[in-house]
């Protein structure tokens, strides 16, 4: 059951002056209405796992790892291997994230990463097959947010794809139907690289990666996932709001722009 | 788990005179019947049958809330729960709430909020829930549909009812309301929610695979498989209470709203 959440949680005055801000196309911390946050991206942080990936996006911190298993392949779907994403909200990244199963928002947030990363066809799923409608590999990609500060959508996945980018798989041989492995690694292996660009709507403006503050004063939010041929591939809309249908193709538009900047920043750090 | 009865994968979705699987033109919805107040013990209710679709939503509400803790102070919460029933779908749904039922109860609630003058109703629960039966592709749009009517037979205060409709791509062309082969089978699905009179959408999702025209003449057309949703809605809450009025009117029936 999804329930009307309380909140919102921040300070009034804060909320009053991100509003007032809105109207005149400014923002509380300085950034125009197109900026994003700093994004930095480091690899190869746990050496345990296949692949793994930090994002901080201002002050939002996202670990993202790939941990690449033998499993079975979905009967429909005999020759592919097998996406899986899950995301915890750890109590030690803000002050409300409670112990236990995952809530809404935290499934809310493993499937637009996943919508982002499967509707694009990112992973080349046909090259996981080890033997058909047998064994293929499952890439389970885990999100860990390490630090709240708005905007998980988007550092989530940057964090999602960087991780698959850098992720390794070992070399194997297929025996009497078992694998074995061998000597040597190889890239697993990419199609596509899909960008999330979120924006929170606050009075009547429009504005991208919102932080937690702005989240707080926001009717509306709408990612909008963009790949590498400028298609659409993935959407969703959040909060308690709603849009107009010019809003919503401004949006569009200006995320096939930031997406390519974004994009490029992406296949530059985590090569 | 191994499927019993093997659904044949179509070749095409869309035949050469344009024409789609079930028969209907690209911009078509399919046969959509609405009724109202079809249930004794909720507040308020409402059936759609959309294609294959079947799915029932009962409104109870505003009442008082349970756990306590949830209160809002200066308005209505909204509870939403979306359930397939489990033989409403080719194999069997397992019961448990799967994380796709748990998105898209959260989706629909957001995607009624707007319409709900909750403030009205301080400190109470509006609970919303949606039972999809038989489920034949685009049933969170066919659930908003009929949540937003129980609501309205509920008789809570609202702006505008809520419509939804999807638009998608199927076989490389931009068609209205997906059933399930093509949603499963075609290379995008777009649902929209909106109000029509105030033109303010309420819930979009996409996933697939559409270019910025594609997807401008898909929400367009959505937009429009809504406006159409939107009459018929006014249409079964009109004939809703018009009988009522008939058939209580002649034997001097003073009962007052239910």
């Amino acid at each position: 059951m999804s329930t009307t959440p309380q909140g919102p949680f921040g300070a009034r005055l804060e909320r009053s002056s991100i509003l007032e801000l809105a109207s005149r196309n400014r923002r509380l911390d300085g950034r125009g209405l197109t900026d994003y946050r700093e994004i930095k991206i480091e690899t190869g942080v746990v050496e345990k796992a296949s692949g793994s990936a930090q994002v901080t996006l201002g002050k939002t911190k996202i670990l993202a790892g790939i941990k690449l298993e033998a499993g079975t392949p979905f009967p429909d779907t005999p020759n592919e291997g097998v996406l899986t994403v899950n995301a915890e909200l750890t109590p030690l990244a803000y002050p409300t994230f409670e112990l236990g199963p995952p809530g809404e928002n935290a499934i809310e947030l493993a499937r637009i990463v996943d919508r982002n990363l499967r509707e694009s066809k990112a992973i080349d799923t046909a090259k996981l097959c080890i033997e058909p409608g047998k064994q293929v590999f499952v890439a389970f990609v885990d999100i860990d947010v390490l630090d709240h500060d708005g905007n998980l959508i988007d550092a989530s996945t940057y964090a999602a794809l960087s991780a698959l980018m850098t992720s390794k798989m070992q070399n194997y041989k297929v025996k009497d139907g078992k694998i074995v492995y061998q000597e040597g690694f190889q890239r697993l292996p990419l199609n596509n690289y899909p960008v999330p660009v979120t924006f929170a709507k606050i009075g009547k403006t429009l504005m991208v990666d919102p932080c937690l503050a702005e989240e707080d004063a926001m009717s509306t939010r709408l990612t909008v996932g963009i790949e590498k041929d400028d298609a659409i591939c993935a959407m969703q809309k959040g909060g308690m709001g709603e849009l107009d249908s010019n809003e919503v193709k401004a949006a569009v538009d200006l995320a096939i722009n930031k997406s390519r900047i974004i994009r490029t920043l992406i296949m530059e750090t985590a090569k | 788990m191994k499927k019993l009865s093997k659904e044949k994968i179509p070749e095409r979705l869309i035949d050469d005179n344009g024409i789609r699987l079930d028969g209907r033109r690209p911009e078509e919805l399919r046969p959509t019947k609405l009724q109202v107040g079809i249930l004794e013990n909720a507040d308020g209710s409402a059936y759609i049958e959309q294609g294959k679709n079947k799915i029932m939503v009962g409104v109870y509400g505003p009442r008082e809330i349970h756990p306590k803790h949830m209160v809002l102070a200066d308005r209505a919460a909204i509870r939403c729960r979306y359930r397939m029933a489990p033989f409403s779908t080719e194999e069997r749904k397992n019961p448990a709430p799967s994380r796709r039922e748990i998105e898209i109860s959260k989706v629909i609630r957001e995607s009624l909020e707007p319409s709900v003058m909750s403030e009205y109703y301080p400190r109470t629960v509006i609970d919303v829930f949606i039972e999809a039966l038989q489920c034949d592709g685009g049933t969170r749009c066919a659930g908003i549909v009929a949540a937003s009517l129980a609501l309205a037979d509920a008789g809570i205060s609202m702006k505008e009812l809520v419509s939804a409709c999807s638009a998608g791509k199927v076989d490389g062309q931009i068609v209205l309301d997906l059933f399930d082969l093509e949603d499963k089978y075609g290379q995008a699905d777009l649902p929209v929610a909106m109000m029509p009179n105030l033109n303010a959408v309420t819930l979009i999702q996409m996933d697939g695979n559409l270019s910025r025209q594609e997807f401008e003449k898909a929400l367009e057309m959505a937009m429009e498989g809504c406006r159409q949703i939107r009459n018929l809605q006014a249409e079964a809450l009109k004939k809703r209470y018009q009988t009522r009025l008939e058939v209580e009117k002649p034997e001097g029936v003073s009962e007052g709203a239910k």
